[in-house]
């Protein structure tokens, strides 16, 4: 990502009035970023090494666990996102029902394995474009190639601070499930007498 | 009461394990010790991993930067990944591989310029030759008439610079690769390395051989066909599309082969060497 630091190269513009430039100098300051590009391509150049291996090693994982079917969007799943999402906002009192995953989370936790591949197509079309020109060609040229790995780049970004967030919300029991891999579920007896013997419940 | 609830939906099994030594059969854990055992065991190897990402992280962030050398000024273990990708995408690379080339007409008539670095000084023209020095020490002066005496390549191709900009540009001159046949430097093409400085000896590029032979590497001299203006390099620049702005050398004073890597102005300054595309 540093290395879209060097040059004010992104900036939205409408009729020629310019909204957002990537990045506005504050940001740069704060960071400490101006005349860090060769730094930033340095770990850049590693670290896309260990990110397409975890991706890689992780959609093995989730094949051959046969965990993908709880992560990849249903049918219905795109209408319920809709309402997950209404809910999460407190609008909506009500969440559909869900398995390991509800519908918003199925679309997310493929949407970053498509956006994941989508980002070493695009950065292989950039960073060999004379050698892998068929990839840029793909991309649409290298210049849009550029802009669509800023874009993604943006999105991981999104991705990162919205996931986060939610799991800050969705509180201890789910952190707890998310790193044990189980869920401790308090059941309400039926019966008052057995109720009794109950003090943790 | 409470509930262990995997969330593949399998019951967990007994372990029904019998060795051969016939021992006593351990009393069953409850619920609630399973769930501390799990947790235990779960958030331990969650802590540790994170400890060693986070250490891994900030070993690499105070890693040493490398002594000043042909590379200089990045961190140790980076400058070995840089190293060590170009030689995983080095294998990619053909002559037969050609950059995309455009009509003239899309050519950039303001064509971007960067820095003046090594072409900013005091600079006759009429003096200027174009220097070779080979591997055992021989040199040629050539003049700008000798190389605009051979036959001209013209290319129209997006300049790609490191810091993200792309221009396309039109640019004439000799190739390359018509270069060293021309003047009689074929034993020479077959060292790994080319290196170029410019007069004032302020900047500086060093190219494997294989890029600077590709076929759409020339020494230009012209531009949108005209003549290369002062602060594009006047009077011969080098073109080379394989590569980003950064080894396109404005103003050649002097080219020598080797086959050590010659010096390199922005890889002393912790780019990679190769910078290839």
């Amino acid at each position: 990502m540093l290395i879209y630091w060097a040059n004010d190269e992104y900036k939205i513009t409408i009729f020629g009035h310019t909204y957002v430039r990537f990045f506005p100098d504050w940001y740069y300051n704060l960071l400490h970023i101006p005349q860090r590009l060769a730094e930033g391509m340095a770990f850049h150049f590693l670290f896309m090494w260990f990110f397409t291996l975890n991706g890689i090693f992780y959609v093995l994982y989730t094949i051959i666990s046969g965990e993908w079917r709880e992560l990849v969007p249903k049918k219905n799943s795109f209408k319920e996102a809709w309402l997950v999402l209404l809910h999460d906002l407190h609008i909506r009192k009500m969440a559909p029902p869900q398995n390991k995953y509800n519908a918003a989370q199925r679309i997310a936790y493929t949407a970053i394995i498509v956006m994941g591949v989508g980002s070493v197509i695009t950065g292989l079309a950039i960073y060999k474009p004379v050698q892998f020109y068929y990839l840029t060609w793909i991309c649409g040229g290298y210049h849009f190639a550029r802009i669509i790995h800023f874009a993604l780049t943006l999105g991981y970004v999104f991705f990162f601070i919205i996931h986060v967030v939610q799991v800050v919300l969705a509180g201890w029991n789910n952190f707890r499930s998310v790193v044990s891999g189980f869920e401790v579920i308090n059941e309400t007896p039926a019966t008052i007498q057995s109720a009794k013997d109950e003090t943790a419940g | 009461m409470k509930r262990l609830q995997p969330f593949n939906q399998q019951k967990m099994k007994q372990p029904v394990k019998h060795s051969k030594k016939a021992r006593k059969p351990k009393k069953e854990l409850t619920i609630e010790q399973k769930i501390t055992r799990r947790n235990f065991i779960s958030f331990t190897i969650f802590g540790a991993l994170s400890v060693t990402a986070f250490g891994g992280w900030r070993w690499l962030y105070k890693s040493p930067i490398e002594p000043n050398g042909i590379t200089g000024n990045a961190h140790v273990p980076l400058r070995r990944a840089l190293n060590k990708t170009e030689l995983a995408f080095r294998k990619f690379f053909s002559n037969n591989h050609l950059v995309k080339t455009y009509p003239k007409s899309m050519a950039a008539k303001n064509v971007r310029h960067n820095t003046d670095i090594g072409s900013d000084s005091h600079f006759a023209l009429a003096d200027w030759r174009l220097n070779v020095v080979k591997a055992n020490g021989e040199k040629l002066a050539i003049t700008i008439e000798q190389i605009m005496d051979l036959p001209k390549t013209d290319l129209v191709f997006d300049f790609k610079c490191v810091e993200g900009w792309d221009q396309i540009q039109h640019w004439g001159g000799l190739r390359f690769a018509d270069f060293i046949n021309h003047f009689g430097l074929q034993d020479q093409a077959t060292l790994d390395y080319v290196g170029m400085e410019t007069p004032d000896k302020a900047y500086y590029v060093g190219l494997d051989m294989q890029s600077a032979m590709h076929p759409q590497t020339i020494l230009a001299y012209e531009l949108n066909e005209k003549p290369i203006p002062f602060n594009h390099g006047k009077p011969l620049r080098l073109i080379i599309p394989v590569k980003y702005g950064i080894k396109n050398l404005k103003r050649i004073g002097t080219i020598t082969f080797s086959n050590q890597r010659p010096h390199d102005y922005w890889a002393e300054q912790g780019y990679d060497y190769y910078s290839g595309l």
